[in-house]
């Protein structure tokens, strides 16, 4: 039959029964919509992983002590002082160009446990660090008010220091703390800049922190052991850290005299190891939703197929004065094709429309980030659905025979 | 009158008997004979050859014509004979009303007369034309063109427009939206529903119904109109108001073959056909193949209309 009057009729067909076409487009509209909005969701979670893991610092490869030792390598360096691991001849090997040259910055940092008291309030920070200025960059520590501490400082050993916003509110009251001092443990750092939030990296508060200079931190609260706790080295990209990575092995191999490389006293953690790790992981969580997303749309597509199917039987007759009157068998098979993919499209564009509406909203605290692909694909697959759906009902329509229609009460 | 009813008289005589033959015939020829060389469909020519060749040309044949016609039904395990040999041959022109008591194969008959429906065995010609050997599309467009079919039961589809309804066969035939429209609202306007045709069905009485399936039946101009029962549902108001219809369409030349049980609808009949399990038991004549049908007067059709 002619396109446009194939249409008028399946129009017609659908708005004679508007409650029993809606509850049909309904599900076509909760397929497309699912898969859009659990699409968005899987993809906005992998870009907020991706973002906590950048906000650790870019391109940054942690070396950490032994793993004998490693259980106190946090909170009690203090105490380590028999056998050092991490040593300044390490970092000055990791500095060297020649032999790492993929390395930009080592950072070489102190942790200890510290309670700080200002004005009577008192507070003990999660993680104090003793570090390099350096540690800045790498760590993607930025500065919201005040100054990071300089080289100078670290030279001079002056017992400066940096905090977090987490510190500020809970040592200062949310009081501007530049200026302040501050006691820590039974020595008086003076804090010239506030650090800018960073939020959780899903393990702990990246703003529950106080960086101070190395050498103030060693000489006045941990003692110079000869260790470090760790050493944060950043590569010079992200396309290098594996080069880097190599290197740091390499290096550290020779300068512990490692026996052998495949169980070296020392721990190297990479970045974009567990960048990738994740990535994989939340890319495996997008695919189950979309999975779950599909099924509904399935699911909405045998719904079609299940109307279309009381649609032929009720409108036997119909179809049976139609081809009493000359319609042909492609004219009742355009009719009710026309019809349910009709029927899938408008519910798949109203689905696109919810889709794109409900990811608006943040689900279970991840903000959905819409994916082209997964509008394309939904509407495509709906559209699919609705041929693939009615061509059985259309088909069985079209091939009644005329006698038998007619005679259907 | 209604002041519409000036224009009436002035439609019959344009559609007078012999130039609504010639036109049909136009038609026909054009249908069944595309490429305009006279020959007989070539769907006709792999059939068994017609021992004597009927020499008439196509408009004196027969227009519907039936040999030895059997048909059964399996049901279940036994085998109902509906029809059980039935012969008949229909002049063009001619109002036939085919009777009989319910099982009688009338309606077995009509729907083969229709195309509905092929015989089980014997044959059929519909226009010099052997159904046997035509296919369903095939099929779909003789009923399309050739045939008007009038139902008891009206079959208008519902939620649609007396118009819409109408134009549906030109639909099928692929017309153009602007010609179908015209085409449809001058149906409804010879039934006298040109005041009605935007109502749809359930808005209109069964009589009303009746006569846009009667405009839907002569839309596409077919020279055969097929009614089942027409009057079968309406009041005997009604039931004049259809059968002046049918008389008018045959006075224009139209072959109508009408099945019914009624017998004041079988005395408009020119001819009288009686079936009892599934044969001809009776034929009778009651007026000249040329003509007017008996009971039908011209000047009536303003009075029933207005």
């Amino acid at each position: 039959m002619i396109g446009k009057e194939s249409f008028t009729i399946a129009i017609r067909g659908i708005l004679a029964n508007k409650l029993r076409s809606g509850l049909t487009m309904l599900g076509i509209l909760i397929g497309v919509g699912a898969v859009i909005v659990l699409v968005a969701v899987g993809n906005g979670s992998s870009k907020a992983v991706q973002k906590r893991i950048d906000s650790l610092g870019t391109n940054i490869i942690t070396v950490m002590r032994g793993f004998n030792r490693g259980a106190g390598g946090r909170g009690g360096a203090g105490t380590q002082s028999q056998r050092s691991f991490l040593t300044p001849t390490d970092v000055a090997a990791l500095q060297d160009k020649t032999q790492a040259p993929d390395i930009k910055s080592v950072s070489p940092t102190m942790s200890a446990t510290v309670t700080a008291t200002w004005q009577g309030s008192t507070y003990s920070p999660s993680s104090f660090i003793g570090s390099t200025p350096s540690i800045a960059e790498a760590s993607n520590y930025q500065v919201a008010a005040g100054t990071f501490f300089s080289q100078n400082d670290l030279d001079q050993h002056n017992q400066v220091a940096v905090v977090g916003q987490t510190v500020v509110k809970n040592l200062f009251n949310g009081a501007n703390p530049i200026g302040q001092e501050v006691q820590l443990n039974r020595s008086t750092f003076t804090i010239i800049g506030t650090l800018k939030a960073k939020g959780s990296n899903g393990f702990q508060d990246q703003d529950d922190v106080v960086i101070a200079p190395l050498t103030s931190v060693e000489d006045n609260l941990t003692g110079s052991t000869g260790s470090y706790s760790s050493i944060i080295v950043e590569a010079n990209s992200r396309g290098v850290q594996n080069q880097a990575e190599a290197e740091v092995s390499t290096i550290l191999d020779s300068t512990h005299k490692v026996a052998n490389p495949l169980n070296p006293d020392f721990r190297i953690l990479n970045q974009a190891s567990l960048l990738s790790t994740s990535q994989s992981s939340s890319q495996v969580f997008t695919v189950l939703l979309g999975a779950v997303a599909a099924i509904s749309l399935l699911v909405g597509g045998i719904g079609v197929m299940n109307i279309m199917l009381v649609t032929v039987t009720e409108r036997t007759r119909e179809i049976g004065i139609r081809k009493a009157i000359g319609a042909k068998k492609g004219d009742i098979l355009g009719q009710f094709m026309t019809e349910a993919v009709l029927l899938t499209v408008l519910g798949g564009i109203f689905g696109v429309g919810a889709g794109l509406l409900g990811s608006q909203f943040k689900i279970v605290g991840v903000k959905p980030v819409v994916q082209l692909y997964s509008v394309a694909l939904a509407f495509g697959v709906a559209l699919a659905v609705g041929l693939f759906f009615g061509i059985y009902p259309a088909n069985r329509a079209a091939s009644l025979r005329p006698i038998e229609a007619l005679r259907y009460e | 009158m209604a002041p519409d009813g000036a224009q009436a008289p002035e439609e019959a005589e344009a559609h007078s008997a012999a130039e609504a033959h010639s036109a049909v015939e136009a038609r026909w020829a054009a249908a069944a004979d595309p490429e305009g060389d006279g020959a007989a469909p070539s769907v006709a020519a792999p059939g068994p050859r017609r021992r004597r060749k009927d020499r008439r040309p196509i408009s004196e044949r027969p227009v519907i014509l039936l040999h030895r016609v059997v048909k059964t039904y399996v049901m279940g395990d036994i085998e109902v004979n509906a029809l059980r040999g039935v012969s008949l041959a229909i002049e063009r022109g001619d109002f036939v009303a085919i009777m009989g008591a319910s099982g009688s194969g009338k309606s077995t008959l009509m729907n083969i007369i229709g195309c509905l429906d092929v015989p089980s065995r014997g044959r059929y010609l519909l226009d010099s034309v052997d159904v046997r050997y035509l296919d369903e599309s095939e099929q779909a467009e003789i009923r399309n063109h050739k045939i008007g079919f009038v139902f008891q039961s009206f079959n208008l589809i519902p939620r649609t427009t007396a118009a819409h309804n109408v134009e549906l066969p030109l639909v099928y035939a692929r017309m153009n939206g602007k010609e179908r429209r015209r085409l449809a609202l001058e149906a409804l306007e010879r039934v006298g529903l040109g005041d009605r045709v935007d109502h749809l069905p359930n808005e209109l009485s069964g009589g009303q119904q009746q006569r846009v399936a009667v405009a839907r039946a002569i839309v596409t101009n077919p020279a055969l109109i097929l009614a089942d029962e027409p009057t079968g549902n309406l009041d005997s108001v009604a039931t004049a108001d259809i059968l002046q219809v049918f008389g008018e369409l045959n006075a224009e030349g139209r072959t109508v073959v009408i099945i019914t049980h009624e017998n004041e609808v079988a005395a408009h009949a020119k001819r009288v056909i009686r079936l009892r399990d599934g044969l001809v038991i009776e034929d009778v004549r009651q007026g000249p193949l040329v003509g007017p049908p008996p009971g039908y007067r011209p000047d009536a059709t303003q009075e029933v209309w207005a």
